[in-house]
């Protein structure tokens, strides 16, 4: 309670929306790319076999699905909601392609019939989210283990595999051939994350999604339609997370109901862990993305110094728990130094 | 409509907490396999992985320390490295890693026969010899299968048990898994045949489906029973359904009247075989297949085998003592006979 009251007593002291915001941006994003990059360096210094193309092929596809859903997961978060059916979605995916390729479904119509799955299960979460006002936490437990619920129905414990080389070399392809580090799907992250750092840091429409994670009440005042905007942006995970669904399908030739079980949590993971509060109203896409790839590289590095499993989930949980908790500690002394400074002032 | 009060903020606090917690619980629920080995295996001696479809597994654990053992005893490097759940894309990440780092062979147990192709591919182009065990992949992206046995010996091993326990005469009945689980029909077909052919006395009077779930593998049973007053016993060929026939005998009448066998583990059928409901049952050993499945790996990097079917390869330190094998069409090598569990060692085991 005494939150909101600070807020509105402080607010004139403190600077305007526009440089807090870009402070934060870039103060934020800066220390995460530069934990990346040390990192890095660390790891292809001590790290035998580290420092080769292959680490960052695999690690890129390793994070792929990862990459491609935190992008509309930032604008979720950054409203102040959450998706957690984005993993389920991405096995309900898989299933319509598998299912409908069993049934002998061209590979490319059975990617649109999954697409239009994806667009079909976002805007359910976002009309029960928006339209019902229910909470997006409890929709989306909720549509969590409906979607998985679906896809493990349709195929069972079976898999569906065989799909033409044509397509599973396509999602595996290396851009400048045998032996080099990117791989080609990584063109669809980079057009898919151009798009979003438009719209979220270069639009009135990126204004108004923090602006709805900051203040509600206030946003609606200033005549922004936060319903309309988050509906879109629950019908966003929801494509993307059905396009994470196509290229998990065809990198590992195997459509299954159980596929990518447990992703919902290594995506919100990496989103907070790239610096957007779960309060929402702050993170920015650059932040995200260097998340997604601090915790992909510290995994590889560490699974290649053969450091056993459980361990690396260890140095990740630990990852996260740090990253959001030094945040609102740097918050607290502030905010401690700002009133020492006040009571100065005022003596 | 208050979608974001300061009471779902203060929630949203608690599910990044949780989320953070959740992981690291997870990690710390999984035993600690192992993987701390040096990493450095020069490539004079034998590099050998060995990958278990997820980490923390007690049947796998088993096997693994067995082939552990049988690495270090040739003057091998071993380590062990996997997921902690058991899911296929956690195996292709360590695939690539021990890819990356050049091991010798990787020894493996599939979660997955197809989605571990590629990555498997990948690490053959690179040199690294790779044998299945328990769970094998497409027979075209590995070396070697080592199969604990084949479908005629697991159903002659629990006809033989069953035959034993009730002095080859009688009526019994199947408890299996699902009605349409491949291996379960396989084992099934072959019983008939055997008990036809060797064992005339005994009348197979019923099939019931228990799917693989306690308590429809316990309603089961409970039912059989009262079906068939002059029932001798009850051979079970799946771990959940002999566990949970076990459980409804040892508190029932039947209690030492009626034989229960088939295939079981250790852990799930201690207490009855102490209590004296059941006799004897069956599975492989995975110590035994963890020992074939490295001493395929060393001849696989040895050049001694390549997969094709007549080669043979030594084996040391096996329970039976058989110290030399065969491989059989598509590259696959099977252990042989189940290995028979009974009160006096059943407490020799811990899987």
């Amino acid at each position: 309670m005494t939150r909101t009251l600070e807020a509105t007593t402080t607010a004139p002291a403190a600077p305007s929306v526009g440089t807090r915001l870009r402070t934060l941006l870039f103060g934020r994003s800066a220390a995460i790319i530069a934990l990346l990059v040390i990192v890095w360096i660390i790891a292809s210094v001590s790290v035998d076999n580290f420092n080769t193309p292959n680490t960052l092929y695999f690690l890129i596809l390793d994070v792929f699905p990862v990459l491609l859903i935190a992008l509309p997961m930032t604008f979720v978060i950054i409203t102040g909601e959450i998706d957690l059916s984005v993993a389920s979605m991405v096995g309900l995916s898989s299933v319509t392609i598998g299912a409908l390729f069993q049934a002998g479904v061209p590979v490319p119509a059975a990617v649109a019939a999954a697409l239009v799955v994806g667009i079909v299960g976002g805007a359910v979460n976002g009309f029960l989210v928006t339209a019902l006002g229910l909470p997006s936490l409890a929709v989306t437990i909720g549509s969590l283990a409906l979607y998985r619920g679906i896809a493990v129905g349709i195929l069972g414990t079976t898999a569906v595999t065989g799909f033409p080389d044509v397509f599973t070399d396509l999602v595996k392809e290396r851009l400048f051939g045998r032996g080099t580090a990117i791989p080609t799907v990584l063109i669809v992250f980079i057009v898919l994350a151009i798009i979003a750092i438009v719209i979220l840091h270069f639009t009135g429409t990126g204004r108004s999604t923090y602006a709805i994670g900051l203040n509600k009440e206030a946003s609606a005042f200033s005549g922004i339609n936060a319903g309309r905007l988050k509906f879109w942006f629950f019908v966003a995970t929801g494509t993307v997370s059905a396009l994470a669904g196509v290229f998990w399908t065809l990198r590992y030739d195997s459509a299954r109901g159980d596929n990518a079980m447990g992703l919902e949590l290594v995506v919100v993971a990496a989103v907070l862990v790239g610096g957007v509060s779960i309060f929402g109203g702050r993170g920015s896409l650059v932040g995200v993305i260097a998340g997604v790839l601090v915790i992909g590289a510290l995994r590889s590095a560490l699974r290649l110094a053969d450091v056993s499993s459980d361990v690396i989930n260890v140095a990740t949980g630990l990852l996260l728990v740090v990253s959001v908790i030094v945040p609102s500690i740097i918050t607290a002394i502030q905010r401690l130094v700002q009133r020492r400074r006040a009571a100065a002032a005022a003596s | 409509m208050t979608l974001f009060s300061k009471r779902s903020r203060s929630g949203m606090a608690l599910v990044a907490l949780a989320l953070g917690v959740s992981l690291t619980a997870t990690a710390c629920s999984a035993s600690d396999g192992g993987g701390d080995g040096g990493g450095d295996g020069g490539g004079d001696s034998y590099d050998i992985a060995f990958l278990p479809k997820s980490l923390g597994n007690p049947y796998f654990e088993a096997s693994d320390a067995a082939g552990q053992s049988a690495v270090e005893g040739f003057g091998g490097t071993y380590k062990e490295v996997g997921p902690t759940e058991a899911t296929a894309d956690g195996q292709v990440t360590y695939i690539n890693t021990l890819t990356q780092q050049s091991v010798d062979a990787i020894v493996l147990s599939a979660n997955d026969p197809n989605a571990l192709c590629d990555a498997l591919g990948e690490a053959q182009d690179a040199g690294v010899a790779v044998v299945t065990f328990d769970s094998d992949v497409d027979p075209e992206c590995r070396d070697i299968y080592v199969s604990a046995s084949n479908a005629e010996l697991i159903a002659k091993k629990q006809v033989d048990l069953i035959a034993e326990q009730i002095d080859g005469e009688g009526q019994i009945a199947i408890l299996s898994a699902a009605a349409n689980a491949t291996n379960q029909n396989a084992w099934i077909e072959e019983m008939k045949t055997y008990l036809d052919s060797d064992y005339p006395d005994i009348e197979l009077v019923d099939t019931v489906y228990g799917n693989d779930d306690d308590q429809t593998s316990f309603d089961k049973t409970e039912a059989l029973l009262s079906t068939y007053p002059d029932l001798k016993g009850i051979i079970s060929p799946t771990t959940v359904g002999i566990a949970a026939a076990a459980r409804y005998l040892s508190t029932s009448d039947f209690k030492g009247e009626v034989a229960l066998t088939g295939l079981g583990t250790p852990n799930d059928m201690r207490e009855y075989v102490e209590d004296g409901t059941v006799t004897s049952f069956a599975l492989w050993n995975p110590e035994d297949l963890g020992i074939l499945a490295a001493y395929a790996a060393k001849a696989m990097i040895d050049g001694d085998i390549t997969g094709e079917e007549g080669d043979t390869f030594e084996v040391d330190g096996l329970s039976t003592d058989q110290t030399s094998y065969e491989v059989g069409a598509d590259g696959v090598v099977t252990l042989g006979d189940p290995f028979v569990f009974d009160a006096d060692n059943i407490d020799d085991f811990d899987f």
